[in-house]
């Protein structure tokens, strides 16, 4: 949404100067990007924002309607408590203000909007001034978070790009009618289309943490509008352009790193960047005008007065604040100290996002090494659930036996499999039924002296300091173990020999 | 035809000159039935309706299935409401399950809405018939009936004269003996100026009392459903059913309904009655002389008559004409064509909504679109929709001090007795002087009420309205009951 003069992203007005400034390698050809982002999602309600129809994605069209929802004459609309819970749980965990705010009235014609009017709200939000932090301490303003209900779905069936004009018909799914939105508008403070698309993931993983909304963006349950300008640092803003229909935290990198060459080329060429709405046309990866801001629609906003005023309370405000989950960033930290991995840690990230990170918390509390169970559920729990099937114990056991080295990484990653498939099991009876007993001390030394006696050359060059020559002794030792003996002891093995 | 002339009187033979309260209490007690009830008002219809054109729709068989069915229903000795066997027309803005409901637009003829009003429910509850759906001003969008697209409700009273609007179908149905009680719907004085004109009762609630939920919306933030009777009692009792919360309408009032009946014996004796000192001018001698012979009654019966100050009030009439179109701009603008009521198809979108719009809703619908449409856009708003926000509040603070020097104010309802057909069509000014007393109660959200006090003109008669502040419901009947009394 725009609001008249109090635009919120990559504004126009001459007086605009931001703090926040990009570095130099951030610069495009010494051009400074400004990205905004206007996030909408759907909340995860059970039925709609202002009716008791269900809130469901993909059943058969024009199921889940009602008077309200088709805007016949005389229907009223009564606000769902659980979708402002929701909206303020979503507020407070992007630390905003909730406060107290009314519903306006957005009107426009079109088909898919039943009243011909959008209930929103306009100058009085639920939630104001919050923001959001990336990795690496980027903080990244939230303007506001506001509720709204979601329009039909049109299809347009034949004519020219699947848009209505030149269609032969249309074709209207009202179960999206009435759907609560959140729309969360950031400030403008995003200089990279990099910091974009972690802010899109940042919000989708607070969204998911909170429980705020499913956040598919396949499913269209959390869609990008991006605001767009590029201008030289220390100068006024540029002029902006929207950017609709960016359906993939991909799409939102490569339509504003589109879009960003598109305006300075324009400029370098002599051109005026014009205030425009665009389209993102993924498959072709470039950006079309949908239209220009003279023919604008005027909204008519003025109060909705089928609604009252809502103002939560200060004790509901607190319920909803103290009941609120450990956000992603605080999960990161926590997971990272847990395990030793660092906090920019690609693993601990995935993890986190997966909702998988109690259990690795799990693991350890019954004594499992944390940073292997880490390494394990990175790679083997991509399509588990948040509590995956297999009991914590079993992946305590076994990385227990890789670190004691009872085991080889090979030896683990093969049982790990395993335990996934069959969601669970005994890791020390699974590793003696397939003979994966790591070689005791020994017996090994016996196969690394045999190695050395078979291949005087490599051992010579690897004690005259050639590093790459120990691969062929360690195959070698592989070979004679039959792979039972560990990696990393043999070439410890190898190492002190040749120091002593 | 030729004009009956005015006697000033509500022609009462047709339904015996019941009341609701006496019709329901013997229902009851099965001393009437509810068909006879029912027949005496289709009888009156059959004589009548052609000539005033009360109804959009009379669902007689409906109706007699309905009475037929109570009358069962005390034979058998089960429990009727409140109600039992009241015949109730309802206004046709109203919906009504499975009735065709057309605001008396050709851009819903036809439509059937799937659900019932919460006041329509609510009656049937009760125990009413309903006789019919009732002709009003294209979406309650004038003063005299004269702007629905089926054609003018004639005054039963002088038929060559207008019964007021827009609720002027269900004023007429109850003067003319085809409804013992009616339903309207009050924007600005659509209930109270037609009680004037056709001699009834005639009540706009506090603002969130009744529940406009099922009632089509004109200016949301205006709009009361209220009753026509043809005594006060009667009113008091539709008023007990209707009112009271409702979940459905988020502007509904926590309250439940007030109990109004008991009230009316109380009488007035030191209550203190308003009199507006700087009233806007233009009311017409015989319609005043019964104002002041209003004051004189309360007056006699022990009240004290004090003088107020309304500074803002003629001031009212321009803030409702930009309040009420600039909702009715957005009201209406769903009737686009798409999902129901009427389509005229086009060559593309924009054009179908053109030629829709335009075959479906008449003049003064279209000239309250633009002009609220107006009043909304950009770089109008403030000057416009804003200033009348303004204005709105000026209102409500007037009254409020009023208000700590009385207990209710009273007015005329109406400027005038009910005038001819046509003498303001040509004049939309003229016609919205009409509202200039009962508008600024719809902008503060208060009650109000006219009964009908001596007759005017040509014998006609006149309404005194009497204004309450918010939920003053039960000392604005208190008044009501004596000035009935005093008749």
């Amino acid at each position: 949404m725009t609001i008249a003069s109090n635009t919120s992203s990559g504004a126009s007005a001459s007086v605009n100067l931001s703090s926040i400034v990009a570095t130099a390698e951030q610069l495009i050809d010494g051009w400074e990007l400004v990205v905004g982002l206007e996030v909408h999602v759907e909340l995860a309600t059970k039925t709609k924002l202002f009716s008791a129809s269900a809130n469901r994605f993909g059943d058969e069209p024009n199921t889940h309607i009602d008077p309200v929802t088709l805007g016949l004459p005389g229907a009223l609309p009564v606000l769902n408590r659980h979708a402002v819970e929701l909206a303020m749980r979503l507020g407070l965990a992007l630390n905003c203000r909730v406060q107290p705010c009314t519903f306006h009235r957005k009107n426009y014609f079109y088909p898919d909007l039943p009243k011909a009017y959008q209930i929103s709200q306009y100058d009085q939000p639920l939630n104001i001034d919050g923001w959001l932090m990336l990795p690496g301490d980027v903080r990244i303003g939230v303007e506001r978070a506001h509720l709204e209900e979601d329009t039909g779905k049109s299809t347009h069936a034949g004519g020219a790009e699947g848009r209505i004009q030149g269609s032969d018909y249309s074709l209207i799914d009202f179960n999206r009618a009435g759907v609560p939105l959140v729309e969360i508008v950031s400030r403008p403070d995003i200089r990279t289309s990099d910091q974009a698309k972690q802010y899109v993931s940042e919000l989708r993983g607070i969204l998911l943490a909170v429980g705020a909304s499913d956040a598919k963006m396949e499913e269209g349950s959390m869609r990008c509008d991006v605001n767009v300008s590029v201008h030289k640092p220390g100068t006024p803003f540029g002029t902006r352009c929207e950017i609709k229909n960016v359906n993939s935290i991909r799409s939102v990198g490569r339509a504003i790193d589109y879009e960003a060459r598109r305006q300075i080329d324009l400029i370098n060429g002599g051109g005026v960047v014009k205030q425009q709405t665009l389209h993102w046309d993924d498959s072709a990866g470039r950006t079309n005008v949908l239209r220009t801001k003279e023919d604008a629609d005027d909204y008519r906003y003025f109060l909705e007065p089928d609604l009252v005023p809502l103002a939560p309370d200060a004790a509901w405000i607190e319920r909803v604040r103290a009941a609120l989950p450990p956000l992603p960033a605080a999960r990161r930290a926590v997971l990272a100290t847990l395990t030793g991995a660092g906090k920019e840690s690609e693993a601990v990230a995935v993890v986190v996002e997966r909702g998988q990170d109690e259990y690795i918390s799990a693991v350890a509390k019954v004594g499992g090494d944390a940073a292997r169970a880490l390494i394990y559920v990175q790679q083997a729990f991509a399509e588990e659930p948040a509590t995956p099937r297999v009991p914590a114990g079993d992946i305590a056991a076994l990385s227990l036996m890789e670190k004691n080295a009872k085991l080889t990484s090979t030896q683990a990653k093969t049982l790990l499999a395993e335990l996934v498939a069959n969601g669970g099991g005994d890791v020390l009876a699974m590793a003696k039924a397939k003979g994966f007993e790591a070689m005791a001390t020994e017996a090994l030394e016996s196969i690394v002296d045999q190695a050395i006696a078979a291949d005087p050359q490599a051992w010579a060059k690897y004690k005259a300091g050639e590093q790459k020559a120990i691969g062929a002794l360690v195959g070698a030792v592989m070979k004679l173990s039959a792979g039972k003996a560990d990696g990393k002891a043999v070439t410890a093995l190898l190492q002190a020999k040749a120091s002593s | 035809m030729s004009p009956t002339q005015g006697t000033g009187r509500v022609d009462r033979a047709h339904s015996a000159g019941r009341t609701v309260v006496d019709i329901a209490a013997a229902v009851a007690n099965g001393s009437l039935s509810a068909v006879a009830v029912l027949e005496e008002n289709l009888a009156a219809i059959a004589a009548r309706e052609s000539e005033v054109h009360a109804f959009n729709l009379v669902t007689s068989d409906r109706a007699r299935e309905r009475a037929t069915q109570i009358d069962a229903d005390v034979q058998a000795g089960k429990k009727v409401g409140r109600l039992a066997g009241v015949t109730i027309a309802l206004k046709d803005n109203m919906c009504t399950r499975g009735v065709e409901t057309t605001c008396s637009s050709k851009i819903l003829a036809g439509w059937k809405p799937p659900y019932d009003a919460t006041v329509v429910r609510r009656l049937a509850d009760e125990g009413a018939v309903f006789v019919g759906k009732t002709n009003l001003d294209e979406f309650a969008m004038g003063s005299s009936t004269e702007n629905s697209a089926f054609g003018p409700t004639r005054n039963p009273l002088d038929t060559s004269r207008v019964p007021g609007g827009s609720s002027g179908g269900s004023a007429a149905a109850v003067a003319a003996g085809f409804a013992t009680a009616s339903l309207g719907s009050d924007t600005g004085g659509s209930i109270r100026q037609p009680a004037a004109l056709c001699g009834l009762v005639g009540v706009k609630p506090t603002y969130g009392m009744v529940s406009r939920q099922g009632l089509v919306a004109f200016g949301s933030s205006l709009d009361q459903i209220g009753p026509f009777t043809t005594t006060v009692a009667d009113a008091a009792l539709m008023m007990e059913v209707i009112a009271g919360h409702d979940p459905l309408d988020s502007t509904s009032l926590p309250q439940p309904a007030p109990a109004l009946l008991p009230v009316l014996s109380q009488g007035v004796k030191g209550m203190r009655i308003g009199r507006i000192t700087d009233m806007p001018e233009g009311s017409s001698p015989d319609v005043l002389a019964q104002l002041e012979a209003a004051f004189d009654a309360l007056r006699a019966a022990g009240a004290t008559v004090v003088d107020v100050q309304m500074p803002s009030m003629s001031y009212g009439l321009t803030a409702y004409y930009l309040v009420a179109p600039a909702e009715a701009s957005s009201n209406l603008a769903r009737f686009d064509g798409v999902r129901y009521g009427l389509r005229v198809d086009a060559k593309d979108l924009n054009s179908m909504y053109g030629a829709t719009r335009a075959a479906g809703f008449g003049d003064e619908v279209k000239r309250r679109i633009m002009l609220g449409t107006y009043a909304l856009s950009a770089g109008y708003y403030d000057a416009y929709y804003g200033k009348a926000l303004k204005v709105r509040r000026l209102i409500a603070d007037d009254f409020a001090k009023a208000y700590t020097k009385c207990d209710v104010i009273l007015t005329p309802t109406s400027p005038t007795v009910a005038f001819k057909f046509g003498d303001k069509t040509s004049n939309p000014l003229a016609m919205y002087l009409c509202d200039v007393f009962t508008i600024p109660t719809n902008l503060a959200g208060h009650a109000a009420m006219s009964v009908p006090f001596g007759t005017g003109e040509a014998g006609l008669p006149v309404g005194v309205q009497i204004l309450a502040p918010a939920l003053g419901e039960a000392p604005m009947f208190r008044v009501a009951a004596e000035l009935e009394r005093a008749q």
